[in-house]
């Protein structure tokens, strides 16, 4: 299992490759990262289902070190968005995201939450997840199969042992990245960070309307 | 004895005929009830200020005590809104009654006080159509969000990305050129606000009118202890899905509850109003996620209903092995999280997913795909069964599955914990259940033996030999039990259809995507695993419907929630909301 931990272009002398690995420490530390990705338990829909089909016996999530739901954001690493994100759901997400700890990951499952799929037309659909939090991992699928969560979650592991601590925020800052603001409800959802995007709107339209009139 | 006076109670009034009831109708309300003329179309005409008499009427005196399906329809053409009414007496079809109401002044009586089943649905109707229930005790938004702009399912209201009312739509070939549905609105998202919207002074209104109702409650309470109010949910690993509850507590007990729906609410109506009839069955699938098979069923009825196909024999048969083992993926997965509320934490899910996979393998023999079906096809099926498959399904249906069932029973059932989370808790007696419109297992462990494959047979199901299982506590222990004795009476269905099954086709006419539907309207409901599930369909003859409504067995079994709830401590919530067995995808659409 831990033979990939070893750095290619190193030699270990055959009678102790057994039992030693020689890499650098953050390819160590990541590996031990990856392998203990605690995903919070959180299903919206459809492929939470499938999640769950994904942790029972047959396919068993436990083999990635896995298996540990956590139901509070506070002690989860992964944000699995299994299902549609609605638009009344988006803020509850947004505040989930915003109180995990620091490294997240969110890994986006299925059609829906990849860009709004069968639903995409609803007007009480969000066009995909990561028009509000940043998805580090697309599952294609409607629903996908445990399967393809599987090499997902492989996906996650690859990009968390490629990571190094220059380039990722929270080692570079030793602190939280910033938050997102929630999105409201209001007659329709909105992002505080488009309130001038929806006032330019609002202006060129009735500037479509007064010339239509005049 | 109670029991047994229930029982009869529920039979007694099918002596009267659906017809015969209009015609009492119609002559007791002379002027104010008269015939829906309409071609297609069934049913009585009320006008709206003596609904209410007409309504209580029919409760006390016709024996119509079950409201099942509340919902409305906007005849844009005639500047009216209609709301549709189904309604039953024990046996035999349903007694349906509309009231056409003034488009600019759309205020239809509430029924709430006559059958309280109408609860969340005229908040429904209200929503998404915007017919006003004058009386109604807490009429706000239940799908959408209070402040939300305009009333969806008005044919006049066009959602951002609103392209044309019927698919394929243009777009969909565009010569070669492909583009995203987000470029074309101005904030790169489906987003659209009303022209006096302004952002900077919007005040929150979508919580503050959540807890109202509650806080009355707080209020009212003459405890000397201080009431707060709770959130259970959306966020909550035991609400099964996006379900939020909010309840008043006065310590560990709760005061009053109310379940808020919506986290799930994915448009399904308004999409199947832009879909053909064909089209619209791949989003059944998605209604109640655990069951596709049986909401493909039920779909597809619903539109035979409306054409006149009828099936090949072959297809009968082979809808009906699915929908058998649908249920009983249903029961093994409601129980196990149930259980897993409970605090068995997961074994048991584990245990029932494992049969769970077997099953799913056979569908995705059968269908290609393991959870999302779309098997059925209004007049048959989608392809015969392969080779194999029948042996496949028949060492688990006559061998593994009766064994595998006693076994879960033996697992849990005597363990003492169980036992005193359950017993006892959450009653609901059989009077109130059949009020609030309780249906499936819910009303059947509350005593009253209302199975629809056998009240008004669909499909083949008056061909099997069956028990309507029923246990007449109410309680916790009563709902889960009911879940094995249905388990053992779909085996014995399976039995039957699989030794009975002819050879044949599977397919009335041939594959397309679209189908002729006369102009008209169906209402067409089944036993799915959950309850009683519908599907309205009212079609003005073009290729898609008019009105596509979905009478939806989780969120009518939630009415009864909060009265099972009342004086019961928190953690009791959880296990009763588990035992009602609900799906968010069906109870939000």
């Amino acid at each position: 299992m831990a033979d990939d931990l070893t750095h290619p272009s190193i030699k270990v002398p055959a009678e102790i490759q057994g039992t030693v690995r020689v890499a650098t420490w953050e390819r160590f530390y990541n590996w031990c990262r990856s392998r203990s990705v605690w995903p919070m338990m959180f299903g919206l829909a459809c492929c939470a289902i499938e999640m769950v089909a994904m942790a029972s016996s047959r396919f068993d999530f436990s083999r990635f070190g896995m298996e540990v739901m956590r139901a509070s954001p506070r002690q989860a690493d992964l944000m699995i968005v299994a299902g549609t994100v609605t638009k009344k759901m988006v803020p509850q997400i947004v505040r989930l995201y915003n109180q995990m700890a620091e490294p997240r990951y969110v890994l986006s499952m299925g059609a829906c939450a990849n860009g709004g799929g069968p639903f995409k037309e609803g007007y009480s659909v969000v066009s995909g997840v990561d028009k509000y939090i940043p998805v580090d991992v697309y599952v294609p699928g409607c629903p996908p199969t445990p399967q393809a969560l599987i090499f997902g979650f492989i996906q996650l592991h690859r990009k968390i042992e490629g990571q190094t601590w220059k380039d990722y925020t929270w080692y570079k800052n030793r602190g939280h990245g910033e938050e997102i603001p929630l999105p409201i409800l209001g007659p329709d959802l909105f992002d505080p960070r488009q309130i001038a995007l929806i006032e330019a709107a609002a202006i060129s339209e009735q500037a479509n309307v007064e010339q239509a009139a005049g | 004895m109670s029991e047994t006076s229930q029982t009869q109670a529920t039979q007694e009034p099918s002596v009267l005929t659906v017809q015969d009831a209009y015609g009492v109708l119609l002559e007791r309300f002379p002027g104010q009830v008269r015939m829906d003329e309409r071609q297609g179309y069934e049913g009585v005409l009320i006008e709206a200020d003596s609904l209410l008499d007409v309504a209580s009427f029919m409760r006390d005196q016709l024996g119509i005590r079950y409201l099942s399906s509340v919902t409305g329809v906007d005849n844009l053409p005639n500047g009216q809104l209609e709301s549709v009414y189904h309604a039953f007496a024990g046996l035999g079809p349903a007694l349906v009654f509309k009231v056409q109401v003034d488009r600019d002044r759309p205020e239809v009586p509430s029924l709430v006080s006559v059958w309280p089943s109408a609860d969340f649905q005229e908040r429904e109707s209200y929503d998404l159509l915007g017919i006003r229930y004058i009386g109604h005790p807490n009429l706000q938004r239940i799908l959408t969000w209070e402040g939300f702009h305009g009333h969806p399912l008005r044919k006049d209201w066009h959602e951002p990305y609103y392209e044309e009312e019927l698919k394929p739509f243009a777009s969909r070939h565009p010569d070669g050129h492909v583009y995203r549905a987000e470029d074309r609105n101005p904030f790169g998202m489906n987003l659209q606000y009303p022209s006096d919207f302004d952002p900077h002074n919007w005040t929150d209104i979508a919580q503050a009118a959540v807890y109202q109702p509650l806080q009355r409650t707080a209020l009212e309470s003459r405890l000397e202890t201080e009431t707060m109010v709770i959130n259970l949910g959306p966020q909550h690993p035991s609400t099964h899905g996006v379900l939020r509850v909010v309840m008043a507590v006065d310590g560990e007990t709760v005061v009053d509850l109310m379940p808020v729906f919506g986290y799930l609410h994915r448009n399904h109506e308004k999409i199947g109003e832009r879909c053909t009839f064909p089209q619209i069955m791949p989003y059944t699938d998605r209604l109640d996620y655990i069951c596709s098979m049986s909401t493909n069923l039920a779909y597809a009825l619903a539109v035979e209903k409306l054409t006149g196909i009828r099936p090949p024999e072959r297809a009968e048969y082979i809808r009906v092995i699915m929908a058998e083992l649908t249920r009983i993926v249903n029961h093994l997965l409601a129980i196990g999280f149930l259980w897993n509320d409970v605090g068995a934490f997961f074994t048991p899910v584990v245990y029932a997913f494992n049969e769970r996979e077997l099953i799913l393998d056979l569908f995705e023999m059968a269908a290609g795909s393991r959870m999302m079906c779309n098997y059925v096809r209004v007049g048959g099926v989608f392809e015969d069964l392969p080779d194999g498959w029948m042996e496949k399904a028949r060492r688990l249906v006559y061998d593994r599955l009766p064994r595998f069932v006693d076994e879960y029973e033996r697992l849990v059932v005597q363990n003492e914990i169980w036992r005193a989370r359950a017993i006892g808790v959450g009653v609901l007696p059989a009077e109130r259940a059949i009020a609030v419109g309780a249906t499936g297992p819910l009303l059947r462990g509350s005593g009253v033996p209302y199975d629809i494959r056998r009240v008004e047979p669909y499909s083949i199901y008056d061909r099997f030999d069956f028990d309507v299982a029923v246990r007449f506590n109410g309680d916790v222990y009563d709902r889960f039990m009911i879940r094995f004795d249905e388990m053992r009476q779909s085996l014995r269905i399976l039995r039957q259809a699989m030794e009975q099954i002819p050879d044949g086709p599977v397919q009335t006419g041939k594959k397309n995507y679209t189908i002729k539907v006369p102009p008209g309207e169906a209402y067409h409901r089944i036993e799915a695993p959950k309850g009683e599930l519908g599907f309205y369909l009212v079609s003005d003859g073009r290729p898609n419907p008019w009105r596509y409504h979905v009478r939806s067995t989780s969120l009518i079994n939630l009415t009864s929630l909060a009265e099972m709830c009342r004086g019961h401590k928190i953690a009791d919530v959880v296990v009763i909301l588990g035992s009602i067995d609900i799906t968010l995808g069906e109870v939000d659409r």
